[in-house]
This record gives C-alpha cells, sequence and structure tokens, in this order.
C-alpha cells in the first residue's frame, strides 16, 4: 500500500486509541459546576428518569487501559499499524510457510519410505493402509464418498470396473495427473429417432429389456458414431477413458432416460490433477489404498 | 389528525404486537432449520424448504422483524416520553410500520424463493433494499425530528444510542447494498474480492453493534430505570462507553477474516479494537445492573426485571466472549464452528432477547391502557423456560464448537489428519439434539408470551396518553 495511505490507517488508529483514553481522563476529573459524586445530575425526564453522577469504577477503568496499553503494544510489536511490519518481524505467510515446511522435515520420511515399497506390496501393509485411509477420507471422499463406493457423476472405486484401467500405475496417473472425460454431445448427429435406436442398442448391450425393433438400427449408427471410443461391441476404451457399456455399470445414471440425456448431450468428467497439492510420495500411497480396496 | 397534546401510542402498539408476532416467526424458522440439522430429511426435498433458503429468513427475520419492531416500538415510546412531545409526524411514522411490516413480507416471499444477494444478513435484493433505505430514512427523520422539537432541554442517554443506532444503520445499510442491478431480482455487488468480504463484514459486525447492541442498550437505559424506579448508576460511565463503544465498534469487523485473504493489518487491527471493545461494551452492562444497587429485592418479586437484568449479564457474557475469539490465537481453533453459532445466541438470545421481551412485557399494558399484564405468573414462567432454553443453546453449542476445532486439527504420528469433516459432523449430532431443544423452548416461551398479550389486550380500550405539561 502507498505509504500516504499507511500514515492515514496509522494516523486514524492511534487518533481512536488516545481519543479513549482522553475520554476517560476527561470524565474521570469532577468537573466545577457538577453535582457532588453520588448525587443525581440535576435533570429529569419522563416524571421519573434521573442518572446519578457515580465516578468510574476502578477495576472497569483499569480494564480500559490494559486494552489499551495491550493495543499499543501489540501494534508494535506485529503487523497491524498501516505499513509497519512491526518490530517482531512476524508474519501470517511466513508462519505458515514456517510450519509447512516443519510439517514436511517431521512427516516427509514417513512417505518417502511408503514410496520405496512398490503399490502391490504397500497395499498389504496395514500401517501404510490407514494412512492411506485417512488420505482419502480428508482429500478424496468429498466426491468419491467415505467408502469409496462413488455416486452419480464419481466412479465407483471399490468395483472392478475402471475407466482409466485399475493397475497401480493407471491408478497413480489418474491422482497424479487428473483426468478429464468428454462425451460429445450426439443428440444432433442422431435425431430423435436415431436417439432412440442407439439408446435400445446401448441397453441391450448390458443384456438389458430393449425394443428389439430399435437395437439392429441402434447397432448400425453406433458403429459408425460411437464405436471409435467405445470400441465396436461397446467394450470401451481405458486410452480415452470412456466407458464399457456391456457391464451394466453407469456412471451417470442408470435409467433409460437418464442414459438418452448421456446420449443426447454428452458428459463431462474431471478428475483433478493432485501432483503439485499431494506431491508424489502421497500419491503413491493413495494409489495403493485404492488399489486396495478392489483386491 | 394529529393532536399534540397526547402521545403518538398507535405506531407504538402496532410495533410491540408485531415484535411478538415477528418473534414467534423468526424463531419457528430456526427450531426448524435446528431440527433439520438433525434430521437432513426435514427439507421434504422442497427447495423453498431447504437450509440454505430458510437461514437467512430466519436471521432476518430475528433481527430485523423481530428486534426491528421491538426497536421502533421501544424508541417511539421512549423518545417521545423523555422529550415530552408527540412524535414528529403521525404520517410518516405510521409509513414506517406499513413499510417496515412490507420488507418483512417480501423478504419472506423472496429469501424462500432463493432470490438472494448472497450478503449475509444483507440478502434480500436491490428493490428490497431500496425500500428499506427509504423507511429508515422516514424513521430518522421521526426519531430526531421529535428530538429536535423537545420541551425538556436535555438528551435522554437513551436517546443517544437509539440516535447513533439510527445513522450509523442507514450508513452501514446503503454502503454494504451497493450494487448493480441486471434484473428486477438480480444485482451484482459493486465490490469486488476481499474488498467485498471486507465490506459484508464491516456491515455485518457493525449490525451486531449498532442494531443489535447501541440500539438494544437504547432499550435498557429507557425501561431498565423505569422498571426499577431508581435513577441510572453513572451519568460520567454512560458518556464514556458511548463515544468509546461507537468509535471502536466501526473497527472490529475484520475479526471476521482472520486467517483469509484479507491484508494481516486489517486482521490485526480487527482484533486489537474487538479487545479495546471490552470495556465500553461492559460499561453498559455495569450502568444497568448497578442501578439496581439497593434494590435487589426486587429481583425476587418482579419478573420484567428478572428478563431485564439477567439479559444484561448474557451481554456482559458475550461481549467479552466476542473479543477472546478476536484474538488471532483462539480464532484458530474457534472460527468456522459452532462455537461461533454459540457465540450469536448467547447474545442474541440472552441480550437482544431477554431485554426485548421484558421491555414488551412493560409497554403492553402501558400502551393498551391496562394496570398490568394479565398474569405475572405466567411471565416468570416465561423467564424461566427462555432461561433454560438459552443455557441448554449455548453450552450445547460450546462444547460442539470445541469439539469440532479440536476434531478439525488433530494429527496423527505421521502427519495426518485424525478425523475427517463427516466425523466431526457425526460426533456433533448430540449437541445438535440439544441445540433444538434449547430453540423449542425458548419458542415456546414466545408462545406463553403471544397468550399473556392476548388476554392483556383483548377488549382494551386504548388511548393515546396526556402529555404532562410541566417540564
Amino acid at each position: 500500500m502507498s505509504t500516504g495511505l499507511s500514515l492515514f490507517i496509522i494516523i486514524l488508529t492511534l487518533a481512536n486509541i488516545i481519543a479513549c483514553y482522553v475520554l476517560i481522563k476527561w470524565s474521570s476529573k469532577q468537573k466545577a459546576n457538577e453535582a457532588a459524586e453520588g448525587n443525581v445530575t440535576g435533570h429529569t425526564w419522563d416524571g421519573d428518569l434521573q442518572e446519578y453522577n457515580n465516578p468510574l469504577p476502578r477495576w472497569w477503568l483499569w480494564l480500559f487501559y490494559i486494552t489499551l496499553v495491550f493495543s499499543l503494544v501489540y501494534l508494535l510489536l506485529y503487523p497491524g499499524a498501516g505499513n509497519f511490519k512491526g518490530l517482531l518481524d512476524s508474519n501470517q505467510m511466513n508462519d505458515y510457510e514456517q510450519e509447512m515446511s516443519e510439517a514436511k522435515t517431521k512427516y516427509g520420511p514417513i512417505f518417502a519410505a511408503y514410496t520405496k515399497q512398490d503399490i502391490p506390496t504397500l497395499a498389504k501393509n496395514p500401517t501404510a493402509m490407514q494412512a492411506g485411509q485417512r488420505l482419502f477420507l480428508n482429500y478424496c471422499s468429498t466426491c468419491h464418498g467415505s467408502d469409496a463406493g462413488g455416486a452419480r457423476g464419481f466412479p465407483n472405486l471399490r468395483d472392478k470396473d475402471w475407466l482409466y484401467g485399475g493397475d497401480p500405475v493407471a491408478i497413480k496417473a489418474s491422482i497424479l495427473n487428473g483426468r478429464n472425460g468428454l462425451m460429445p454431445p450426439m443428440g444432433a448427429a442422431l435425431g430423435s429417432g436415431g436417439l432412440e435406436e442407439v439408446t435400445a442398442y446401448v441397453l441391450n448391450l448390458s443384456g438389458r429389456k430393449a425394443d428389439p425393433n430399435f437395437v439392429e438400427a441402434g447397432k448400425q449408427r453406433f458403429d459408425s458414431l460411437c464405436a471409435a471410443c467405445h470400441n465396436t461391441g461397446g467394450t470401451g476404451n481405458m486410452a480415452l477413458g470412456a466407458p464399457n457399456l456391456t457391464d451394466n455399470v453407469w456412471l451417470h445414471g442408470r435409467s433409460e432416460g437418464a442414459i438418452k440425456e448421456t446420449i443426447a448431450k454428452g458428459r463431462k468428467g474431471i478428475m483433478p490433477p493432485h501432483k503439485e497439492f499431494l506431491g508424489n510420495d502421497k500419491a503413491h500411497l493413495l494409489a495403493a489404498y485404492v488399489y486396495s480396496l478392489s483386491q | 389528525m394529529e393532536n399534540q397534546n397526547t402521545y403518538n401510542y398507535k405506531v407504538v402498539r402496532q410495533f410491540a404486537v408485531m415484535t411478538v408476532v415477528w418473534g414467534i416467526v423468526g424463531m419457528l424458522v430456526g427450531v426448524i432449520i435446528a431440527a433439520q440439522l438433525v434430521w437432513p430429511a426435514l427439507n421434504f426435498d422442497l427447495p423453498w424448504l431447504s437450509y440454505g433458503r430458510l437461514r437467512p429468513l430466519h436471521t432476518n427475520a430475528v433481527i430485523f422483524a423481530f428486534g426491528g419492531s421491538a426497536l421502533f416500538a421501544t424508541s417511539y415510546y421512549a423518545v417521545q416520553r423523555t422529550c415530552q412531545v408527540r412524535l414528529f409526524s403521525d404520517r410518516l411514522a405510521a409509513f414506517t410500520f406499513w413499510g417496515w411490516t412490507l420488507i418483512i413480507l417480501l423478504a419472506a416471499i423472496t429469501l424462500p424463493l432463493g432470490l438472494t444477494s448472497g450478503k449475509e444478513y444483507a440478502e434480500l435484493e436491490w428493490p428490497i433494499d431500496i425500500l428499506i433505505a427509504v423507511v429508515w430514512v422516514s424513521y430518522a427523520v421521526v426519531f430526531f425530528g421529535t428530538i429536535i422539537k423537545r420541551k425538556v432541554p436535555h438528551i435522554y442517554v437513551a436517546n443517544w444510542f437509539f440516535g447513533a443506532f439510527i445513522i450509523t444503520v442507514a450508513v452501514l445499510h446503503i454502503v454494504n447494498s451497493a450494487a448493480l442491478p441486471v434484473g428486477l431480482f438480480k444485482s451484482y455487488s459493486v465490490y469486488s474480492g476481499t474488498i467485498d468480504a471486507m465490506v459484508q463484514w464491516w456491515y455485518g459486525h457493525n449490525a451486531v453493534g449498532f442494531f443489535l447492541t447501541a440500539g438494544f442498550l437504547g432499550i435498557m437505559y429507557y425501561f431498565i430505570p423505569k422498571q426499577v424506579g431508581k435513577p441510572i448508576y453513572s451519568y460520567r460511565l454512560s458518556v464514556v462507553h458511548f463515544w468509546a463503544l461507537i468509535s471502536t465498534y466501526m473497527w472490529a469487523g475484520p475479526h471476521h477474516l482472520q486467517f483469509t485473504a484479507l491484508p494481516e493489518w486489517a486482521q490485526s487491527l480487527g482484533m486489537v479494537f474487538s479487545l479495546i471493545l471490552i470495556a465500553p461494551s461492559w460499561g453498559g452492562m455495569i450502568n444497568g445492573i448497578m442501578t439496581l444497587s439497593g434494590a435487589w429485592h426486587k429481583l425476587r418479586s418482579d419478573p420484567i426485571l428478572k428478563f431485564l437484568i439477567v439479559s444484561l449479564s448474557f451481554y456482559g457474557m458475550s461481549t467479552f466472549e466476542g473479543p477472546m475469539m478476536s484474538i488471532k490465537t483462539v480464532n484458530a481453533l474457534s472460527h468456522y464452528t459452532d462455537w461461533t453459532i454459540g457465540h450469536v445466541h448467547s447474545g442474541a438470545l440472552g441480550w437482544v432477547g431477554l431485554v426485548t421481551i421484558g421491555a414488551i412485557y412493560f409497554l403492553i399494558p402501558k400502551v393498551f391502557n391496562r394496570e398490568a399484564m394479565y398474569s405475572t405468573k405466567l411471565i416468570d414462567t416465561h423467564f424461566w423456560v427462555a432461561t433454560i432454553g438459552i443455557v441448554l443453546y449455548i453450552v450445547a453449542m460450546w462444547i460442539a464448537g470445541v469439539m469440532q476445532g479440536l476434531m478439525w486439527r488433530a494429527v496423527n504420528d505421521d502427519g495426518t489428519l485424525t478425523y475427517s469433516f463427516v466425523e466431526s459432523l457425526e460426533a456433533t449430532y448430540p449437541y445438535y439434539i440439544v441445540r433444538l431443544l434449547g430453540g423449542a423452548l425458548f419458542l415456546a416461551g414466545m408462545f406463553i408470551m403471544a397468550y399473556n398479550v392476548w388476554k392483556t389486550i383483548a377488549g382494551s380500550k386504548p388511548a393515546d396518553e396526556a402529555i404532562p405539561q410541566t417540564a
């Protein structure tokens, strides 16, 4: 902030603190034309409202003085008075960074040691899995649920169905770099009749009831428009994160309406990257925990 | 038309009765959302019954409908009698009543519909904000107009506090609500980012400081000496604590934004001025309670006095607790926990609620031309039901808040957090049930009050009282 603004803040702050002090001093003195202490001031309102002219209670005055002195000392030692940094050179950002670096020194080696083990081994280490679960509960459960069972739009991590692969490398890559799932809207390309047909075919892929008249036509449309990502036969493509459509697992809702909506309007699924936020070691441990859930 | 030889009690009666009505409405909504925290299914999957929409309805209803009506009623009553003149304008006074009531009704419709500016305690959209500004300026004209034409040389201390409250709330409301409308029900704040946050809490904390503190100290300064029948303890103390209170409260807002993007100097100033506030706040408590000095026995037999004096005890407690919570190290634990909710309610139920109830019990028989309330026994019952309710509420929230703060910061040997958020929520359930019980008791007290008020005013022949002609 500019020096002018800083000075303005300092002056205003000190003026208010000093004004409090002057106010106390001024009113704790008996003035010449004033009612004697313990007497009423002489004014009366509404028939019987009066005021004694009692002195300020001594303990209360001391309380007031102590807070004023504390404030001045605090503003001398810590940042508060405009640009003045305070004599202790304390600063929230530095405090934060120092605490974080201390934590890193203290806890870093624990996670570094876990990273030396490969993920399948680590997944069998109960102490490590306890730590992994706590990380999961704090960083992942908001979307994937406390039991990793997922929710609509957020994959279940306990089943054996994987969008991007369930091997240790793929899981860790998902955590570190995140994933961007994109199903483009196909409504315009399909038209309303086409939409009915493809929906019927997709339902049929998972062995669900569908109008047999639509299924065959739907297959043809699917092969030309959808198979590029979802593969012929709808078995999916993990390289693209295109879901397997034959296993009756539905990320965005299992009802016919929801499936139709997915096809017509498309879907967007984002798993945010955690590399910067968690670092490699914690991501490694989390990957082992997630891996352990489906073993 | 206007009869200059009598006091205008009509507007006082209207606001006094609506205080009870809005108290029940606002507190009922509070009890409903407290129940939703225990049983979330109670929103019945209806958007307009969801917690996020009912919570602002609760805060607006209790602060501005219940508290606001109480302030209008008591200030209109006290300013006339302490100035020994009729209100400046009967028509404008009537406009403030109907205007304020319209604002409350609009709030009760728009907030459940999800129309909100998103500013805490100032959620109403811009057309209603403009209406509030117009009504508030009219209130100021009526109040200060009455002060100007007073027949008494000095201005009574209650009127200093009412006056400061009226002026400051006008400034706060207009500055905080400044927005660019993009439609009839949608606007964007003219401030952005951290500055918007700071303006909101400058408003938010001074809404507490001036609406809920200075205004209600005005009530205290009139109704306590009236009910006790003794002079105010110390004129000098009232001078010191008035000026110190209104000057230092202005700085305290940033304590709501400790450890955020707000520059550190502003956080520090928010903290030190909050600490300086202890003594000026307590000045009012001392002046009220010490007024009773030599007449303590009255507390045994007079339940109205119980309300008024116990309200000051809660006031003293919460104005000590607040500065403690503004200290950065304490705030690091208390912020975002239910401790804050407990603190607010020890002020809202304990101080604002009890002093209002006491003052309304005093006021109702006076303005409805009755000797006394229908039942003194029921006032006493109300006092105990309400007080037990408050204690249950705030103790539950203290324990829950400190527990949450400790759970959130608990760390295992490997540096991972011991508890997830959901675990802290699960641990809070029993306290949410106790809080619900406390709130329900306080609400039950309001129903007792409504019955008592109804029995008092039914069949009464209210008349405006003549103004005594001697100074």
